[in-house]
């Protein structure tokens, strides 16, 4: 019983939005709408998007994206009209400019770090590997000398 | 000797960077309307909603724009001082009563003093939007020319009131 009942919880829950249930009639415009709030951040609560947020600035920002495009306002003419007000900050994927700049180099560059950090790290780890086969190898030269030697001396 | 150098660096570098960290507000995002004109609205007043306003009656003279609702708790802890501000210093301060319940505002007034020449309703919050308001409270100054020159974020201290607002107001009395 208590397994079913998680899964019917499980498939609900899959179904379930986020606290907004507008549907507008061109699938293009609800697509716009979705894309749009999942990308404007709620001021308020700053790590959610207006999408996720059930804050009133949220629901009334939501609200305003939906009416332009019910007006036939396009993404870019919403994305202007939010960022005029807020600033840039209001927008989750800021346009590349002088001042993000850093914000979408920064990833590449620390990846770039990381890698090069492994490599030099693989490399001196190889390098270390080598001198110890290099010192292995002259013991068991001397060890066949020593052995040598010794039956030698029992010979004679 | 290096294999010391480099930790401490990074150490030191890191502790820069939450030291800055620990200065930042996070909360006080820029404002872009800075030197921009004052977004236009035409709005009841509060206390007369037969009444409009408009940005444009206010040319010519500095205003502070001042963004209030009787729900804040931290406009409860700003209006002694706005009312105090208005009381001492011919400065015109124009309220936006937001997301509010005009009865709740008359009472908060009633009770609580009333700072501001003239009070306007934003219901829905557009106003407050064109605006970029997104904490209650806020304020702007605005100069004769009807340009936004200063926001601020969160509650107006009594120190805010000498160090930013009267030197700023004056300033820009005497600009033309």
């Amino acid at each position: 019983m208590k397994p079913l009942l998680f899964i019917l919880l499980l498939v609900i829950s899959i179904n379930s939005h986020a606290v907004d249930s507008r549907q507008l009639s061109d699938p293009k415009q609800q697509e716009s709408y979705e894309t749009l709030t999942k990308e404007l951040r709620c001021l308020v609560c700053q790590n959610q998007t207006i999408a996720d947020s059930n804050a009133e600035l949220a629901s009334d920002l939501r609200r305003q994206v939906y009416e332009m495009l019910q007006q036939g306002k396009s993404e870019q003419e919403i994305i202007r009209f939010m960022t005029y007000r807020y600033g840039e900050f209001v927008l989750y994927k800021p346009a590349f400019a002088g001042k993000t700049s850093l914000l979408w180099i920064a990833p590449v560059v620390f990846l770039f770090m990381g890698l090069m950090m492994v490599f030099f790290v693989i490399r001196r780890k190889r390098a270390a590997a080598k001198v110890q086969v290099d010192a292995l190898e002259i013991n068991t030269e001397k060890q066949k000398k020593v052995r040598n030697l010794l039956e030698k001396g029992e010979l004679s | 000797m290096l294999k010391y150098i480099i930790p401490l660096l990074l150490f030191i570098i890191l502790a820069v960077f939450l030291g800055l960290g620990l200065n930042l507000k996070p909360n006080d995002i820029p404002s872009p309307f800075i030197n921009k004109p004052a977004p236009e609205f035409t709005a009841p007043k509060l206390n007369a909603p037969e009444e409009k306003l408009t940005p444009a009656d206010l040319k010519g003279q500095v205003w502070l724009f001042n963004v209030w609702a009787s729900w804040c708790v931290s406009c409860r802890a700003e209006h002694p001082i706005l009312n105090q501000f208005a009381k001492q210093y011919a400065v015109v301060i124009i309220g936006l009563n937001y997301k509010d319940e005009p009865e709740d505002a008359k009472t908060w007034l009633k009770t609580l003093g009333n700072p501001y020449n003239v009070s306007i309703m934003d219901q829905d919050g557009r106003i407050g939007i064109d605006y970029g308001v997104y904490g209650v409270p806020e304020t702007f100054v605005i100069d004769k020319k009807g340009l936004i020159r200063y926001k601020h974020t969160g509650p107006v201290s009594a120190d805010d009131v000498q160090k930013i607002f009267l030197p700023l107001i004056t300033k820009l009395e005497a600009e033309s």
